[in-house]
């Protein structure tokens, strides 16, 4: 489903990928973990191009982006349509309810009919646990809330692959558990994820693979059991002791 | 002051000549007010708001011709006196045989006006939108343009209403600048009523009371605009 080679982003002089190889099949979860500049939410934000890399090839789908030849706006837009992203601080539209924010996509870009739309929003609210709460306004939610409106947000545009960016980084912890269920339920459908996060239990527990990003290159890569029980590098090693 | 307030009270003709010219004077400066003022002062901002969207929009884009000719219209605008700009396009242009009769005349330099100064406000407002904003326009597909008017503007038209409404008031009180290209509005009838009876105090006094009366009723209608666009904010 996603297929990255030669991945490298530079600000200005910094040089945050420095090549990165990987690849995600369809249904897969891979949860990417790593110390604070480790470059893995650059990786993330670089697979629906919100950051446009310096070089390399990403494909998502049918849908091929070579970064050594310059790629056109019109390009991004059609290949980030085949993505889906939840943010660390949910970023819900603050003048539209949370159904509002459910159906911008679908009705703006989509170009889909406002009663469908309603219906379709209406269920993904429901399904995300908030079918009581569409009229409310993102101040009026939690911050789980939120964030389950900008996860059903996501879904609206029935993409290939979600995005989550330390979707529970921002909450207080006894709402971290209500979005950690909805991902879940997710990845049991078979949703194709990847997951930026310090939530090592839902690492063991859903990830298909486990990913531990340093310095700008993927250190280790292997299933949940691999890397948290037998880390083959000592960095990984050292990273795991760290957060335990 | 003692000698005018001393030649009013000693004198009740004077007084009721006085009471006489306030009251017959009252009809045509609200006529002029109601035919000229006010629509211009509609008239303009409409059209100043729509060139200042655009003007804003220039000034942000990525392409750098937009950005210099917003630049310079800017500058132009801001860097010279209304009146002269007023006069410029009705006094001056017919020597290009360009005349253009007082009213419109009016319009074209009060809405160039306010587009260059709103621009500036409406540019910081859309500044002003957090950058996630945007990205999570983009991440749900959206184009530049879709973002912009779904997602950014929406919410920079809520932070630019305070600013926008001073810039509103202002335009009320600089139509007045008009009477001096021969638009027959609110302060210019109160110049011609005056030039017959000499009573000067006294109209001008009643013209700046009823551009008082003016503003404060916009004022209101402003804390009405924000109340309502404050629903999706918590504060």
């Amino acid at each position: 489903m996603i297929s990255i080679q030669g991945l490298t982003k530079s600000f200005d002089q910094l040089e945050v990928l420095k090549g990165i190889d990987l690849s995600v099949e369809k249904g897969q979860v891979v949860v990417v973990i790593g110390p604070s500049g480790s470059g893995k939410t650059t990786l993330l934000r670089c697979l629906n191009i919100l950051e446009v890399p310096t070089n390399g090839v990403v494909s998502i789908g049918e849908k091929i982006l070579d970064f050594s030849r310059h790629v056109s706006n019109k390009e991004i837009v059609e290949f980030r349509r085949q993505t889906g992203m939840v943010f660390q601080s949910y970023n819900l539209f603050p003048h539209k309810t949370a159904l509002e924010n459910v159906m911008e996509g679908p009705l703006v870009v989509k170009k889909e009919g406002r009663e469908a739309v309603r219906k379709k929003a209406e269920a993904l609210l429901s399904k995300v646990g908030l079918g009581d709460k569409i009229d409310y306004y993102p101040f009026q939610l939690s911050g789980g809330q939120q964030q389950r409106v900008g996860i059903a947000r996501a879904l609206a545009m029935e993409p290939n692959v979600l995005l989550f960016d330390e979707p529970t980084s921002a909450l207080d912890p006894e709402l971290v558990g209500e979005v950690l269920k909805v991902m879940k339920d997710l990845a049991k459908e078979g949703m194709t994820m990847v997951v930026v996060t310090h939530e090592m239990r839902f690492a063991k527990e859903v990830a298909n693979e486990v990913i531990f990003m340093e310095d700008g290159v993927v250190v280790e890569k292997g299933e949940p059991e691999e890397i948290f029980v037998a880390p083959k590098e000592e960095r990984t090693r050292q990273f795991l002791r760290m957060i335990q | 002051m003692k000698m005018y307030l001393n030649s009013i009270i000693s004198d009740p003709e004077r007084l009721e000549r006085l009471i006489d010219i306030a009251q017959s004077s009252l009809l045509p400066m609200l006529e002029g007010a109601i035919l000229y003022t006010i629509p211009l002062t509609l008239i303009t901002f409409v059209l100043g708001l729509i060139l200042a969207v655009l003007t804003a929009l220039a000034r942000i884009s990525k392409i750098k011709i937009l950005q210099f000719i917003a630049r310079i219209y800017i500058s132009a605008i801001r860097g010279t006196p209304l009146l002269v700009q007023l006069f410029i396009i009705f006094y001056g242009l017919p020597t290009l045989g360009l005349t253009i009769d007082p009213f419109p005349s009016a319009v074209i330099g009060f809405s160039l006006n306010i587009g260059a100064y709103a621009s500036e406000i409406i540019r910081a407002a859309i500044l002003s939108i957090p950058k996630g904003q945007w990205e999570a326009g983009y991440s749900i597909g959206m184009s530049y343009t879709q973002a912009m008017r779904r997602i950014i503007l929406p919410q920079a038209s809520r932070v630019s209403v305070p600013p926008l409404s001073n810039t509103f008031i202002s335009l009320v009180k600089d139509t007045s600048l008009a009477s001096l290209i021969l638009v027959t509005e609110m302060f210019r009838r109160a110049q011609e009523i005056a030039a017959t009876n000499y009573e000067f105090l006294l109209l001008y006094t009643e013209a700046a009371i009823l551009y008082w009366i003016i503003c404060f009723i916009l004022s209101i209608g402003q804390g009405r605009l924000e109340a309502r666009l404050d629903r999706y904010t918590a504060n």
